[in-house]
């Protein structure tokens, strides 16, 4: 599946030491995990979590998420042995805490093509989601997008963020409306997916659904999430209208009529029909499909035509 | 290897288990869970083939289980074993 085609609209924490919620992680219904060996792992404890959470997604044969499990940043004692000891487990990616830089992605880059060699894997298998969760992180992200094949989405930090900047984190989140913004831009430009922050008082439906709202019109693709009970929320607001699935299923069915007359552009309704309205249809359907709203399956075909 | 100082790993949360370890002559496994009548027979066995595949020949393994699956078990005794050895 092409990777801007993959749905992660919920994208759930887990704490990395505790089995009761890593065991949890096939029953959830979130579309990822970051199973978590940074923030939520005591310093004493990292020897440990690690190889729990190896154990883990060793057992976790069945798989019916993404696996990306959240290292210790790279210039802390643990970032590496993170890599070596939880890689050979085959999760998914790697969340890169503290992406300042894009020199810092590239780094992870490296190193993951050496691990893919020693384990005999395909060049590329890993996927790394950096977190933007600083002012400088911020302002590079641009760069940051683009600066490996491997960068499937950037992930915005707003905890840290605020942080850096020395300010307070409020639920309305005005003060983070320019650093948000400039995170989608540039997934957006790079032609990757946008991961909004976490939203800590999980008490707080009202203003955790006012966000998720917020978000998914700046362009977010999905978000960080804490708590399972927010899972359910970002799919109901991210879930396609009826009446944006019937279009999309129009556009699919106009570009296949397209393609039979030998060319890649049509009119529908009086609008020009042509491939990024394709892909965005397809996104459409595939996210309805996953929700059981429809039943049909959207190939890689159908988006881009065959050669 | 063997067992060289007391170390201990894991945790007393449902799920989890605690693992301490201790030098001894021998190599001993002694298992304390709530579910030892039914299952006991499984952890030593899980225990055991840890402590085969990391070469571990002499110490003594004591298992505190709170319900804790396979994949839990085999983490939890690599991580004492381990923490057994350096400074």
């Amino acid at each position: 599946m092409e990777e801007t085609l993959s749905i992660r609209r919920s994208l759930l924490y887990v704490p990395g030491n505790m089995p009761s919620m890593l065991q949890n992680i096939p029953i959830f219904n979130c579309d990822a995990v970051f199973i978590d060996l940074e923030d939520a792992v005591p310093m004493n404890e990292k020897d440990a979590a690690r190889l729990l959470v190896k154990s883990f997604i060793q057992s976790y044969k069945n798989r019916n998420k993404e696996v990306f499990f959240r290292m210790n940043a790279l210039d802390t004692e643990w970032g590496y042995d993170d890599l070596l000891t939880v890689l050979p487990a085959l999760p998914d990616g790697v969340r890169l805490p503290k992406a300042d830089t894009p020199e810092i992605v590239e780094r992870l880059d490296t190193f993951l093509t050496e691990c893919e060699e020693n384990l005999g894997l395909e060049i590329g298998r890993f996927k790394i989601i950096p977190s933007i969760e600083s002012a400088l992180g911020v302002i590079n992200c641009i760069k940051t997008a683009r600066c490996s094949s491997r960068v499937i989405a950037l992930a915005f930090g707003a905890e840290d963020y605020t942080t850096s900047m020395g300010i307070e984190r409020t639920k309305t989140g005005e003060e983070l409306f320019q650093a948000r913004n400039r995170v989608v831009w540039a997934a957006k430009a790079a032609g990757i997916q946008a991961i909004d922050t976490i939203f800590a008082d999980v008490s707080d439906e009202e203003s955790f659904t006012r966000e998720v709202r917020l978000i998914k019109g700046l362009g977010f693709t999905g978000k960080s999430l804490i708590n399972p009970r927010q899972i359910d929320i970002v799919h109901k607001i991210f879930a396609p209208g009826k009446d944006e699935i019937e279009y999309a299923l129009e556009i699919i069915e106009a570009i296949k009529l397209a393609r039979e007359m030998g060319t890649g552009v049509i009119s529908l309704r009086g609008k020009m029909i042509d491939a990024p309205i394709v892909k965005r249809a397809a996104r459409v359907l595939r996210t309805a499909a996953s929700l059981g709203m429809i039943d049909i399956e959207i190939s890689d075909e159908v988006i881009h035509g065959t050669k | 290897m063997v067992i060289l100082k007391k170390a201990q790993a894991g945790t007393m949360q449902s799920s989890d288990l605690m693992v301490f370890t201790e030098p001894s002559d021998g190599l001993e496994i002694i298992i304390d869970s709530t579910v030892a009548k039914q299952y006991g027979h499984l952890i030593r066995a899980k225990v055991e083939e840890v402590l085969d595949r990391m070469s571990v020949t002499q110490g003594t393994i004591r298992i505190k289980d709170r319900g804790a699956l396979d994949y839990a078990i085999d983490a939890r005794v690599q991580a004492a074993v381990l923490r057994s050895q350096g400074a």
